[in-house]
């Protein structure tokens, strides 16, 4: 056990180091990142980067703290311990300072939650409209230019239906525009998410399992989705991801967390052959055990293996 | 399955002792309730008080009620010829007793009268209204075999009607606007039909204000009537102690409830729900209190009086004989009579509330409207867009507040004297109920509302006693029936396609 720890914080240190696995430009730097909630320490000291135009999947077992991060990245929760640094092309936002809406506002990190958060009763259109609040509340002059009815305003509401229409048509949602979202299918309303996310301009966006509950069809389409944002928006993606199809699919560099520790840091292909990720997603084997352990440190190590996977 | 029962209605099994039971124990409800309301009736006679014994009517109403039952029982279970047949006789029979006065002449009336249980014969024609109902309920279920429908498929015929009235309320609107507009000057629009229109229109004005908060930011407000109390004691301040007029005190009452909505909202950002409710509802009583207690500056209980009456945009007054100045008659060459001034204060009401409208209305195709109604959608979804939920709740509060103040500072200019006792509790109360009523964030459904529970009642002003009763029971029923309210169609701020159609929204 002790000698596995020391051997990932050995990586940690090399990886921010070295360049990302993966390749890119550093967008986000994560460094002793820990969160307690009273006694329990749901991640501890994680540090890892994301890049610019790439995927970063962040993967583990149930409780393994992935949501946890993506809360203190957003501004949901104010970390206990560490540095969370957004290269942002305006300048470096230190996210664990940012008032929580900011961190939307200002730092432009945008995200979709595990269950879908959606307006439900309000249409497509208009769930694409309000996440462009900010930018249109200063065109309407903070209401008072748009109760007058000015032109700036229609101006700019008109090009804000404009970024709406692009992103509806790209996750496929235009002739859907003026239903209301909650009465979308479930498959819709997901990439929905993901529309009204990139509507807020971010640099970087982070996913909450966006594929959870999606057929294989509605699946391979977000997959597009995602690396069409990748590819001609070079934006940076943080996903949470529990179907591997996805992970393996379209990640670039994968990060792997188990009980709020990171284990494995690299390519899909560093990950998939990485012991210490096959010991957490399918518990010890016999053959498979390290030197130097206590059989009874083994035996608690299965045991909970077989938790998990069960 | 209603197509499996509706086409073997008669291979359906049926079980007459379960109705039997059903209707027993509705009986037995009826009766505990009844015992002790109807039974005993205490009379003043000379000398103290005596003790009417009603037991004939007790029975009456727990005989009614298992016949009742039974009736529903059988139309639930698809067997209406029982009903179909005893409902139109028994309706006749009623009728004609009812009206016996006028078939047969008072005598033989009277004496007919004497069958039917209950003193108030409005209980006897509510009844006669239900087995009507019944009866015709059971007509369509022999006909269709469908007539109950299932909880799904009356909610999306109320949408869809929702969706005409909406739809038709753009042409409702400018024609209740337009009869609003000729309403002083109709031949039967006397001074009483005129009063009640104002309060009608002062109840449309609360309940567009209230719709802000409570409809489109999704903030359940019941202390309301704070910020009326605030705008309407601002202005009776203002206007007695410093002698300012109307016209500069309006704007000045608005800001002080805006101010007063404002404070209130600081507290309460975090709450949401019932947590909120509750401490609105302090609120209104905090500021009522105040009123009552701080006798050197609001002289408590006894009230502000001696309010001056809004004078014709300060050109003229409305009175007989002005000593300095102009008088409204003497300005256009007309006959003096104190309704000019009602008239007066009947479209400065209406222009009032239409402020209120129209503001509604652009307002919720600007950002912050749309930032509201997502704001009550989901306030963690609207964090995660860099929408600022404290700064966004307050405008919605003190906007909302801002209105309450304008319709308050009317208030206290129509009344001439205001105390705390206008501002209790049931005021919030009645507002919220129409906006509930009306549909959140419905605005022609405030107006129907605010007709409904205003209007109504001030005409039938001889039913009095059953004033509340009728209130309760239609909210109940629709609380049933429509929970989002009677007209809780959404229409998008924007649409993709038919953008046309979104533009006419005024209304």
């Amino acid at each position: 056990m002790s000698a596995e720890t020391a051997v990932a914080q050995g990586a940690t240190s090399l990886d921010l180091a070295g360049p990302i696995p993966g390749g890119g430009e550093v967008r986000l730097t994560v460094e002793h990142l820990t969160m307690r909630f009273g006694g329990l320490v749901a991640i501890d000291d994680v540090s890892f980067q994301a890049a610019d135009g790439r995927i970063t999947a962040i993967i583990g077992p149930n409780g393994a703290g992935k949501t946890t991060v993506f809360n203190c990245l957003t501004g949901f929760y104010k970390p206990t311990v560490g540095r969370l640094a957004l290269h942002h092309p305006k300048g470096e936002f230190l996210l664990e300072r940012i008032e929580g809406f900011r961190t939307a506002q200002d730092a432009g990190v945008a995200r979709t939650f595990q269950n879908i958060r959606l307006f439900p009763r309000m249409t497509v259109l208009e769930n694409l409209i309000v996440a462009q609040h900010n930018k249109l509340m200063r065109a309407s002059g903070y209401t008072v230019f748009g109760l007058l009815g000015l032109k700036r305003y229609r101006e700019a509401e008109e090009k804000a239906v404009e970024l709406a229409r692009y992103w509806l048509d790209r996750t496929l949602l235009t002739k859907a525009a003026d239903q209301e979202a909650g009465n979308l299918p479930y498959g819709d309303q997901r990439r929905l998410e993901v529309a009204r996310a990139m509507c807020t301009e971010p640099v970087l966006l982070c996913l909450d399992e966006p594929a959870a509950g999606l057929n294989p069809r509605e699946s391979q389409l977000l997959n597009q989705l995602l690396m069409f944002i990748r590819d001609e928006h070079k934006m940076g993606i943080l996903l949470i991801e529990h179907d591997m199809s996805v992970v393996m699919g379209i990640s670039d560099h994968i990060v792997v967390l188990d009980y709020g520790r990171k284990i494995s840091d690299g390519t899909p292909e560093q990950v998939r052959s990485d012991p210490a990720v096959i010991r957490a997603y399918l518990g010890e084997d016999e053959d498979e055990e390290p030197v130097g352990e206590t059989a009874a440190g083994q035996e608690s190590a299965a045991r909970e293996g077989d938790e998990r996977d069960a | 399955m209603a197509a499996k029962t509706s086409a073997s209605p008669a291979g359906r099994p049926f079980d007459r002792q379960a109705m039997l039971k059903e209707a027993g124990a509705t009986g037995l409800v009826i009766f505990a309730l009844a015992f002790g309301l109807l039974g005993f009736r205490t009379l003043d006679v000379p000398g103290g008080i005596d003790i009417q014994y009603r037991f004939g009517d007790v029975a009456a109403a727990v005989a009614i009620g298992i016949v009742g039952r039974i009736a529903l029982i059988l139309l639930r279970e698809r067997r209406p010829l029982p009903v179909l047949l005893t409902a139109p006789p028994l309706a006749v029979v009623l009728l004609v007793v009812l009206l016996s006065k006028f078939l047969f002449g008072p005598e033989t009336g009277a004496e007919l009268m004497r069958f039917l249980p209950f003193e108030s014969l409005v209980v006897m024609w509510a009844i006669l209204i239900v087995i009507v109902v019944l009866g015709l309920r059971a007509a369509r279920v022999h006909t269709h075999m469908t007539s109950v429908m299932t909880a799904e498929e009356r909610d999306a015929r109320m949408d869809r009607i929702g969706a005409k009235v909406q739809r038709a309320a753009r042409l409702l609107g400018p024609l209740l606007l337009g009869i609003a507009v000729v309403f002083p000057f109709l031949p039967f629009a006397d001074r009483r039909l005129l009063d009640i229109g104002i309060l009608v229109v002062t109840y449309i004005m609360l309940g567009w204000g209230l719709n802000i908060v409570v409809g489109l930011a999704g903030l359940l407000d019941l202390g309301y009537v704070a910020f009326y109390a605030v705008g309407a004691y601002s202005f009776a301040l203002l206007a007695t102690g410093l002698d300012v007029s109307f016209w500069v005190a309006l704007p000045f009452a608005g800001l002080m409830a805006a101010t007063a909505g404002v404070l209130l909202g600081f507290p309460v950002l975090r709450l949401r729900g019932d947590y909120l409710a509750i401490v609105t509802l302090g609120f209104g009583e905090m500021i009522r209190i105040i009123l009552l207690n701080w006798y050197e500056f609001t002289n408590g209980p006894d009230g502000i009086s001696g309010i001056p009456r809004p004078s014709f945009f300060g050109l003229a007054l409305f009175k007989r004989n002005v000593a300095d100045g102009h008088a409204f008659h003497e300005l256009f060459g007309l006959e003096f009579t104190p309704i000019h001034r009602i008239i007066f204060l009947f479209y400065l009401i209406l222009a009032l509330a239409l402020v209120v409208n129209i503001f509604t209305m652009r307002i919720r195709k600007l950002p912050v409207g749309r930032a509201w109604e997502a704001l009550r959608e989901d306030e963690t979804a609207c964090r995660s867009l860099g929408i600022n939920p404290r700064n966004t709740k307050l405008t919605a509060f003190g906007i909302g507040a801002m209105f309450g103040g304008f319709a308050g500072s009317f208030f206290a200019t129509r009344q001439g004297f205001i105390s705390p006792e206008s501002f209790t509790f049931i005021e919030s109360a009645v507002i919220l109920a129409i906006v509930v009523l009306g549909g959140f964030g419905s605005q022609i459904g405030v107006v129907i509302a605010a007709i409904l529970l205003i209007g109504l009642p001030e005409f039938f002003r001889e039913l009095q006693q059953y004033r509340m009763l009728a209130f309760g029971m239609a909210m109940v029923l629709i609380m049933i029936w429509r929970p989002a309210g009677l007209l809780a169609h959404r229409e998008p701020t924007i649409r993709l396609f038919g953008k046309g159609r979104a533009k006419e929204a005024e209304p």
